[in-house]
């Protein structure tokens, strides 16, 4: 059964606003999950759409699914699937709001807080090592596929980045400067 | 009641400006809610922000909606905190909508593939800090270190959905906790 996509882009964001814990990247794992799984981006696509999210304003959870919203059912769609990702924080907080001392001292919450941030940093990590494996291998896993050219492009700049990045550098600045190495490397290689 | 409107009405011009401003979401916008909300308004004091983090990152969903939504309820009930939610939203909503035209333009364009050929190596390394500074901020201890372990292996190589996962491990986390307590009574 298909359910129309107004429906359908509603449901899946969602379910991935009601499962995300922590901020940043935490939904990263199951937004590759659900909007791979159905088609609607590859993990080339997440990537480029995590730089975008960093260069404009706002939160990367309403900006990828507004995007996502507009690329597969336009304007429409991006109001069901920003909708979607923002509802459940929104009854969960006015719930939680009202009784939100208790909440904070309840044992059953931080319990379930001790198990649930270690699993998102192994999902994180697992959701890095699939974008690893696009960068540097995106030909898939055949050793002959891989232009050696590119793979040292690659290398040097997730290398050189990193230490950037550790030293405080401004995401902005990390990706205009990889952009540029991108392009400069692109025209002198090909 | 007209006080009430007002500050609805103020609340979702305040977190307009948050959404518009902030960079990279979340976390950042921490300091920029400080500031209009505690220093400017007084709405809140510091302590209280200490607690809306404490509960947005233990609630589901963005910290930015998470934090709108708590501080829109607090100052002026459910409309505040839907006006709250709403102008926070707004400006990626906007955007994004225009920006994703603008990429579909140029995503044929050569230059533009291997801008992003780049870029891509660039957003591993932002990803790669994220999960350092997640790892810096977890309690360790053997029992994180396991769930971290078979998370990673489930997540990489099984068809097990993600939420699966999640629910699993919360559950290992109340079930620790009362092995903990057991021990701690006898």
């Amino acid at each position: 059964m298909t359910l129309p996509i107004y429906l359908e882009l509603f449901l899946t964001f969602f379910k991935i606003g009601l499962f995300t814990f922590g901020g940043g990247y935490a939904m990263l794992p199951l937004i590759q999950e659900e909007v791979i799984a159905h088609n609607w981006m590859k993990v080339e696509d997440i990537v480029n759409f995590i730089a975008v999210s960093e260069s404009t304003p706002g939160p990367f959870a309403i900006n990828i699914a507004t995007y996502v919203g507009t690329e597969t059912g336009g304007f429409l769609g991006a109001v069901c699937a920003t909708l979607g990702v923002v509802l459940p924080s929104f009854f969960v907080i006015l719930i939680v709001a009202r009784v939100y001392k208790k909440f904070k001292e309840s044992t059953v919450v931080q319990s379930v807080m001790t198990g649930l941030r270690p699993a998102v940093i192994g999902l994180i990590g697992s959701a890095i090592v699939t974008i690893l494996l696009t960068v540097f291998l995106p030909n898939g896993f055949d050793l002959k596929a891989i232009v050696p050219q590119d793979f040292l492009v690659s290398l040097g700049i997730t290398v050189v980045m990193t230490v950037l990045v550790f030293k405080k550098v401004h995401p902005i600045i990390i990706i205009g400067l990889s952009a540029a190495i991108g392009i400069a490397s692109g025209f002198l290689l090909n | 009641m007209k006080d009430r409107f007002k500050n609805s009405l103020i609340l979702f011009l305040t977190f307009l400006k948050i959404g518009a401003f902030t960079f990279g979401g979340g976390y950042a916008m921490i300091p920029i809610i400080e500031k209009e909300v505690c220093e400017k308004r007084k709405w809140i004091t510091e302590e209280d922000i200490l607690d809306i983090i404490a509960i947005a990152e233990s609630t589901p969903g963005p910290i930015a909606i998470n934090s709108a939504t708590f501080i829109g309820y607090k100052i002026s009930g459910v409309f505040g905190s839907f006006c709250a939610t709403f102008g926070v939203v707004l400006p990626s909503f906007v955007i994004i909508s225009i920006i994703s035209l603008i990429l579909r333009q140029f995503s044929d364009s050569l230059i533009v593939q291997y801008a992003f050929n780049g870029i891509r190596a660039g957003v591993l390394a932002l990803l790669i800090k994220a999960l350092v500074s997640m790892y810096k901020k977890c309690p360790k201890g053997l029992f994180s270190y396991i769930l971290m372990g078979a998370s990673f292996i489930l997540a990489a190589f099984t068809d097990i959905n993600v939420i699966f996962v999640l629910i699993g491990c919360a559950v290992a986390g109340i079930v620790n906790s009362l092995i903990i307590k057991r021990r701690v009574k006898q």
